[in-house]
């Protein structure tokens, strides 16, 4: 017991200070990335067939003629070694809040629009049932372990997802939303879908990672439908590859207006 | 207990032929198609056997990846072709030596009749080839599915995962509990089926399949350009050890090595993954005993050896640090200090959560004696890594297949006898102190020099140019075991198969097994002793 204490005292208190405190994360993360087309060379496509994943896409045009360049925070894998821009003029920031309420507010457009639309909370009435308690129940649906492995570092002592009055539950009864990974493999898809429908209404479903958000690594593969969207109503996307749990836990805090 | 049937070796006909050996070839293993003789399927499966029925006290192998490919080269089956004619090849690791050696075949009648009765080591490698080429291997004892893709062998539209007819067992007092795919955490998903009598486990039956994507297909007729993330996403929580065995197979085929510095760098990203993953697991194993205090530091130290992995690559799984040729990142003389000093504040508090938990009897009670795996059924199910030293099996392929000037290559294996949830934390605590001392020593030895090598590009593609016509191998200990890639190339130099087996291949009939004469509310601690991967398994 002695020992035990003795260890306590030598642990500390762990605790972060989020969302007072902005986190410090390595100097080598990468974050929202940014596209200077102002400065693109004249008649350049490159980006658009360069990034193996399409995460850039020149978007059309009232007209139908072609538009400004679009960068999809949904499909992007925030790869080290992005081939996107020969030129170099696409980078990545420290900034590690991504979250956003619908996939429209994924893109980042040059022209469209110039501020990146981060998560919105959820209107008066849900926010007055979930805002201060929301239960998440959690599924698996093809991903690599690493989302699920960042989502479960929420709830140790440095994050306490508990303190937030956020929680990770066994029971689909019990949850108010299901946070899924994974670009939902054929085989997980039933289960996904029985497991959103055992979830009392109103029910959130939050979409986390590239790979639920639009297939991720795995979105050419005909053994996967390419993430959430066509198959649930989308409540939150989260990216990342994984997404750094900051970037998920702003994003829950922000849909619960508390950020 | 595993029961072994030998056949008796045939007397009267010629000796088997030998398999081929792969030279070592800049950290990974290679050799032209043209030296491998490709057997008729009697043949084959002679030589096979002859190699396999070399106990490993005696310096035999055990098989490392054994796979098919369609008549036509392609590499899934989705069975158009019909299972005449399917090409095979075993890759076989020699741990005593330390080589690496293949055998390749042909099965003109779509027909290999099975050796898993005698070696039970390629049980799954075997139900593969029914499910991915409709094979029929007579004597099998249960051709099952093994991870339930959208196409069957034939082409028609599979069954989905679970779909299928699980052992049981009947009796009045028997009851069976069925959990999953979806469990009670932040889990992946699979399917557990157990025949109990009252609370003592007869039979752990494990379903997987759920997280099938396809991971091999898209590799298929590459390089392209997104491998590396397809490839980091193998099994997220061992980016590094999939991407350490594919760029030591993409080297060897490009015949290009990576620098010094860069193969110390991968040592040390290695290293830290296991750290950090082990560190978890101890708390995790302590958390399903009940003993909160080391569950609670350790989930916190976890972050902090991933956030580590973050100081050296921008990620805290290692994503982007592992590329064929070398490494992405280079550690200047201020990073070197601040993960040293990091670790000197690390450490102490590691050992002091782990200590904790396996100097209180309430916990060991619950540890020793638990899902006790024997040595025997160990050695027979093929079992790698944490699993297989727990049991006194020495094999860790940093130690046994690595170059012996290679960074990271530890003095020792960590092995332990006793087979139980005992022996799997203790290999794993004993494993994060080596672990820690070794990346010390690698971190303060680093090379001079550049961390990436320009491999030869396609002209028009700008694909990584390989050698054409043939076979590769890369290895790589990862945390949980063993990383075996092992991929073929065509005419032209293209994949035209890439084969991956994850540790947890071989190692979930480890947990089967570890349950039987258990309590099924030891299951939990069981499995989290094991800790195996989903995704890894199912590709």
């Amino acid at each position: 017991m002695l020992d035990i204490l003795r260890e306590r005292l030598r642990q500390g208190y762990r605790t972060g200070d989020f969302p007072r405190t902005a986190p410090t994360l390595s100097d080598r993360f990468r974050g929202l990335p940014t596209l200077d087309a102002a400065r693109c060379p004249e008649g350049c496509d490159a980006c658009l067939t360069r990034c193996p994943y399409h995460a850039i896409v020149r978007a059309a045009d009232n007209n139908g003629a072609p538009g400004a360049l679009r960068l999809d925070l949904g499909r992007c894998l925030f790869c080290a070694d992005c081939p996107a821009c020969p030129q170099g003029l696409l980078t990545f920031t420290a900034d590690y809040r991504l979250a956003a309420r619908t996939r429209e507010d994924l893109w980042l457009g040059v022209g469209a629009r110039e501020e990146h639309r981060l998560a919105q909370g959820l209107d008066a009435r849900l926010r007055s049932l979930f805002g201060r308690s929301l239960q998440l129940r959690q599924v698996s649906a093809g991903g690599c372990n690493a989302c699920e492995a960042d989502l479960n570092v929420l709830s140790t002592l440095v994050f306490d997802l508990g303190r937030f009055g956020i929680r990770f539950v066994a029971s689909p009864r019990h949850a108010d939303g299901v946070m899924v990974t994974g670009p939902v493999t054929r085989n997980m898809e039933s289960a996904l879908l029985e497991t959103y429908a055992a979830l009392p209404e109103p029910r959130l479903v939050i979409a986390s990672g590239a790979c639920a958000i639009a297939g991720g690594p795995f979105a050419a593969s005909p053994e996967a439908r390419g993430g959430v969207d066509g198959l649930l109503p989308v409540d939150l996307y989260i990216p990342g590859c994984p997404p750094h749990p900051y970037t998920a836990l702003d994003g829950l805090l922000r849909l619960l207006g508390r950020i | 207990m595993i029961t072994v049937t030998k056949t008796p070796a045939t007397a009267g006909t010629a000796a088997a032929t030998a398999p081929t050996p792969l030279p070592r070839r800049q950290g990974g293993f290679r050799a032209p198609l043209a030296a491998l003789p490709e057997l008729p399927a009697a043949a084959f499966r002679a030589a096979l056997v002859a190699a396999l029925d070399v106990p490993p006290e005696d310096g035999g192998p055990r098989v490392l990846s054994f796979f098919g490919m369609a008549p036509d080269g392609s590499p899934a089956g989705g069975g158009q072709q019909g299972p005449n004619g399917t090409r095979v090849i075993a890759v076989l690791g020699f741990d005593r030596s330390g080589e690496v050696a293949a055998l390749r075949g042909v099965l003109e009648d779509g027909e290999l009749e099975s050796l898993t009765p005698a070696h039970p080591q390629v049980h799954l490698f075997e139900r593969e080839l029914a499910e991915q080429f409709g094979v029929r291997l007579p004597g099998h004892p249960w051709l099952k599915p093994v991870r339930f893709p959208r196409l069957r062998a034939d082409g028609a539209p599979g069954p989905l995962a679970g779909d299928m007819d699980f052992y049981r067992v009947d009796g009045e007092a028997i009851h069976e509990v069925a959990v999953g795919p979806v469990h009670a955490g932040v889990i992946e998903p699979g399917h557990f089926r157990f025949q109990c009598h009252g609370e003592e486990v007869l039979h752990l039956e494990i379903s997987l399949g759920y997280q099938h994507r396809g991971v091999e297909a898209l590799l298929a007729g590459g390089p392209h350009p997104g491998d590396a993330q397809r490839l980091e996403a193998v099994a997220g929580d061992t980016s590094i050890g999939h991407a350490t065995a594919h760029a030591l197979l993409v080297e060897a085929l490009a015949e290009t090595p990576a620098p010094p510095r860069a193969r110390a760098l991968r040592a040390v990203a290695l290293e830290l993954e296991r750290i950090a993953n082990h560190v978890g697991d101890v708390g995790a194993m302590a958390g399903d005993t009940g003993f909160l205090p080391t569950s609670s530091f350790c989930g916190r130290l976890r972050g902090d050896f991933l956030n580590l992995s973050a100081e050296l690559c921008g990620s805290r799984f290692g994503r982007g640090m592992v590329r064929p040729g070398g490494v992405l990142f280079d550690v200047d003389e201020a990073r070197l200090e601040r993960i040293l000093d990091k670790l000197a504040v690390l450490e102490p508090e590691t050992r002091g959560a782990i200590d904790l938990c396996f100097d209180t009897p309430s916990v060991l009670a619950r540890f020793e004696g638990t899902g006790v795996v024997s040595p025997d059924d160990a050695e027979l199910l093929g079992l790698v890594g944490v699993a297989a030293r727990a049991c006194g099996l020495a094999r860790d392929t940093r130690r046994q297949y690595l170059d012996a000037d290679a960074p990271g290559r530890p003095e020792m294996p960590v092995v332990e006898t006793t087979g139980d949830v005992f022996a799997r934390g203790n290999v794993r605590r004993r494993e994060i102190y080596a672990s820690l001392a070794l990346l010390r020593q690698v971190l303060r030895r680093l090379d001079t020099g550049p961390v990436r090598a320009g491999l030869a590009r396609e002209e028009k593609s700008g694909a990584v140019r390989l050698a054409p016509e043939s076979l590769a191998v890369g290895l790589c200990e990862g945390w949980r075991g063993e990383v075996a890639h092992a991929a073929v190339t065509d005419a032209r130099g293209l994949l035209a198969r890439y084969r991956i087996v994850d540790p947890s291949l071989h190692n979930w009939s480890g947990l089967a097994l570890a349950l039987r004469g258990q309590q099924i509310s030891d299951f939990p601690l069981c499995n989290k002793s094991f800790n195996l991967s989903y995704c890894g398994f199912d590709l």
